[in-house]
C-alpha cells in the first residue's frame, strides 16, 4: 500500500508533462504548418500583386477588396504580409540550417574528441557568446554590407556557438555511455562511434534549441530589416513593412499592425513547439 | 586571502582574454571589409589626396600588429579615433551618447526586475489565477518582437491618447521631469520582455525550491508563510535568477540599439546604426567597443553577485 503514492509521486507529473508537450507540439506544428503553407503557395493566395502601387487607393481601410488594407503607395497589405512573411521565413530557417550544418559538426567533434580538440574548437566559441546577439549581427553587417542574405548568415554567426554548445554538452554526456564503449570494444572507427551512435542520441536537445531559434531569427531578421540592415526595399519583409508603416502610424494603424501580429504568430508557434518537445523530452525541468 | 577574494580575483582574470579577443575581433572589422575599405567610407569624396590622408589617419600603411599596438595605446588613453564626417573625437560622441543607453538599460532592467520578480514569487507561491495570468504576459513577452510593441504604445500613448511624447529626449539634468516623460514609453517597451524572462525564470526556481525537504521542514516548525517564501526559498532560488538577470542585460543592450533608432534617442545604438549607413567604420568601431565592453563587464558583475549569493559556486560545486 506504502508503494502507491510514491509511485503516483513520480509518474503523474511525467505523464502530465508528456500530455502538455505533446498539446503544445500539436498546437505549434498546427500554427505552423498553416503558416508554412501560406509561405509556399503565396502567389496563389495573395489576392493582389504586392508591388502594384495604386495612387487610387492610398491608406484605404480594411474591407472587401483589401482585408488588411493598403499602405502609402496603394499597396494592398495582405498581399505583402503574405509575401514578407514568405521572404522573413525563408531567412529565418535558412540562417538556423546554416547554423545547425556549421554548429553540429563542430561541437560534435570539440565533445567527442576532447582535449585540445576541445578547447581550439570551443574557445572562440565561447568569444561568440560573450558578444549581445543583435551587436553581433549588426557588426558583421557593417563590415559586408546590408541585405537579406548578408542577414542570414550574420543570424547564422551568432547561432553556431549556441548550437554547438547544446550539442558539445549533450555529446559528453553520451560519450561516457556503456554503448558507446562497447562499439569502441568492438574496434569500430572513431568517425562512424561519433556519427552512427553518439550524433542520433545527443541530437534531441539540439533540435528543440534549433525550433526556438528559429522564432528568435525571425525577430532579429525583422528588426535588421526595420534598422534598414536586412532585406532592402521594395523586398517585402516584415521588418521593411513596420519601417514603411511608421510614417502613417497614426492614419492608417493597419499598415504595422498585421507585420506585427505574423511575426509574434511565428514566433509564439515556434516556442510552442520547443517548450512542447523539451517538456516531452526532458519533463523534470517543466516547471522552468 | 580570503577564498571570496581568490574567487573574485580569479574572475577577474579570466575577463581579460575575452576582453582582448573582443578588442582584436573589433580592430579587425575595418581590415574584414570586402575591397578597400578607405574608398568605401569616403565614397564620392575619394580622391587621391583624401584616400592618402584617410589611410594615413587611421595607420593602415604599417603592419597589422603595428596597427593593431598603436590602437590599443590610442584606447588606453581614450583616444578611439576620429568621425571623418564630422572630425570629432570617436570617444566625444561616446561619451555624449553613453549616458542615454545607461539611463535607458538601466531603468529597463530596474523596472523588468521590480515586475519580474514579486510576480514570479507570487505565482509559484499561491498558483491559481495568478499562475495563469502570468502564463499569459510569458507568452506575450517572448513572441512579441520589442521594436513592434514600441510601435503599438506609440499608437496608444502617443497618437490615441497624446498623453506622452512619440520620440525626442531631454538630459536628465536638464529637465529631470521632462527626461523621465521621454523615456517611458521606450523604458516600458524594453521592459516588458525582460520582464517576461525574469518572470519565468523566478516562477521556475521558486516552485522547484518550495518543494525541497527543507521548506517542508520550515513548514512542519511552523514558520509564517511569508517567511518561508521571502526569507528562506527566494535567497535559495537567487542563482538562476540573478543569472538570467545578466544574460537578460545582453538582450537589452542589443534591443536599446532597436529601440534608441525606434525613439529617436541620442544614444550609442543609433549612433552605430547611423555609422553603419554612412560607412563610417571608426564610430562604428568604437560603439561595438564600448557595448560589448560594457556586456563582460555585466557578465563579470552577474558571476561575482552569483558567487557571492551561492558560496558553492565560488568551489567550483555548482553551475
Amino acid at each position: 500500500m506504502s508503494a502507491t503514492p510514491i509511485a503516483v509521486s513520480v509518474v503523474a507529473p511525467r505523464r502530465f508533462a508528456i500530455d502538455s508537450g505533446r498539446r503544445k507540439t500539436r498546437i505549434g506544428v498546427a500554427i505552423l504548418g498553416m503558416l508554412v503553407l501560406i509561405a509556399i503557395f503565396a502567389p496563389l493566395l495573395a489576392p493582389h500583386d504586392p508591388d502594384a502601387i495604386e495612387s487610387g487607393r492610398v491608406l484605404r481601410g480594411l474591407g472587401f477588396s483589401h482585408p488588411f488594407g493598403s499602405d502609402a503607395l496603394g499597396r494592398d497589405v495582405l498581399s505583402r504580409v503574405i509575401f514578407a512573411f514568405r521572404v522573413s521565413l525563408s531567412v529565418a530557417v535558412g540562417s538556423v540550417v546554416v547554423a545547425f550544418v556549421v554548429g553540429i559538426p563542430l561541437g560534435l567533434v570539440a565533445g567527442y574528441r576532447g582535449g585540445w580538440t576541445d578547447t581550439v574548437i570551443m574557445r572562440p566559441v565561447d568569444m561568440l557568446l560573450a558578444l549581445p546577439a543583435l551587436l553581433l549581427a549588426i557588426a558583421l553587417i557593417a563590415i559586408v554590407g546590408p541585405g537579406s542574405l548578408i542577414a542570414l548568415l550574420s543570424i547564422s554567426v551568432i547561432y553556431v556557438p549556441i548550437l554547438a554548445r547544446v550539442i558539445r554538452s549533450s555529446t559528453l554526456v553520451v560519450t561516457s555511455q556503456t554503448f558507446v564503449e562497447g562499439a569502441r570494444a568492438r574496434g569500430a572507427s572513431s568517425r562512424r562511434i561519433a556519427v552512427r551512435h553518439v550524433l542520433p542520441n545527443a541530437i534531441g536537445p539540439t533540435i528543440v534549441q534549433a525550433s526556438v531559434l528559429m522564432g528568435f531569427a525571425l525577430q532579429i531578421e525583422a528588426a535588421l530589416s526595420f534598422l534598414g540592415l536586412g532585406a532592402q526595399p521594395p523586398t517585402p519583409s516584415l521588418g521593411v513593412m513596420l519601417a514603411d508603416g511608421r510614417d502613417v502610424l497614426t492614419q492608417a494603424p493597419w499598415v504595422e499592425i498585421f507585420p506585427g501580429l505574423a511575426i509574434a504568430i511565428t514566433v509564439l508557434a515556434f516556442n510552442l513547439i520547443g517548450d512542447g518537445l523539451r517538456e516531452r523530452l526532458d519533463p523534470r525541468g517543466v516547471t522552468r | 586571502m580570503s577564498a571570496r577574494a581568490q574567487f573574485v580575483g580569479r574572475r577577474l582574470l579570466l575577463a581579460i582574454p575575452v576582453l582582448l579577443a573582443m578588442s582584436a575581433f573589433v580592430f579587425l572589422m575595418i581590415h574584414l571589409v570586402p575591397g578597400d575599405p578607405v574608398r568605401t567610407m569616403l565614397g564620392f569624396r575619394a580622391t587621391p589626396a583624401n584616400v592618402a590622408k584617410v589611410r594615413q589617419q587611421l595607420g593602415l600603411n604599417h603592419s597589422l600588429f603595428a596597427q593593431y599596438a598603436q590602437w590599443m595605446g590610442g584606447i588606453a588613453h581614450g583616444d578611439l579615433g576620429e568621425d571623418f564626417i564630422s572630425h570629432t573625437p570617436v570617444s566625444t560622441l561616446l561619451a555624449q551618447r553613453l549616458p542615454v543607453t545607461v539611463e535607458l538599460t538601466v531603468l529597463s532592467m530596474s523596472l523588468a526586475i521590480v515586475i519580474g520578480v514579486p510576480l514570479g514569487v507570487r505565482a509559484a507561491a499561491t498558483p491559481g489565477w495568478v499562475r495563469k495570468l502570468t502564463e499569459g504576459f510569458v507568452v506575450a513577452g517572448i513572441a512579441i518582437p520589442d521594436f513592434w510593441l514600441g510601435i503599438m504604445l506609440v499608437l496608444l500613448f502617443a497618437g490615441i491618447m497624446h498623453v506622452l511624447p512619440p520620440s525626442g529626449y531631454v538630459p536628465f539634468l536638464q529637465d529631470p521631469l521632462l527626461n523621465l516623460r521621454y523615456m517611458a514609453l521606450p523604458v516600458l517597451t524594453l521592459a516588458f520582455g525582460e520582464a517576461a524572462y525574469i518572470l519565468r525564470t523566478t516562477r521556475g526556481a521558486m516552485e522547484q525550491t518550495l518543494s525541497t525537504p527543507f521548506v517542508l521542514f520550515a513548514r512542519a516548525r511552523g514558520l509564517s508563510e511569508r517567511s518561508i517564501v521571502f526569507r528562506h526559498t527566494l535567497r535559495n532560488a537567487a542563482v538562476p535568477i540573478v543569472t538570467v538577470i545578466g544574460i537578460q542585460f545582453g538582450v537589452l543592450l542589443g534591443g536599446a540599439i532597436v529601440i534608441e533608432y525606434l525613439f529617436a534617442l541620442p544614444g550609442i545604438g543609433r549612433l552605430i546604426v547611423t555609422a553603419i549607413n554612412q560607412r563610417n567604420y571608426t564610430v562604428v568601431q568604437g560603439g561595438v567597443l564600448v557595448v560589448a565592453t560594457l556586456f563582460i563587464l555585466v557578465t563579470l558583475f552577474t558571476d561575482v553577485i552569483v558567487g557571492l549569493v551561492d558560496p558553492r559556486v565560488q568551489e567550483g560545486q555548482t553551475a
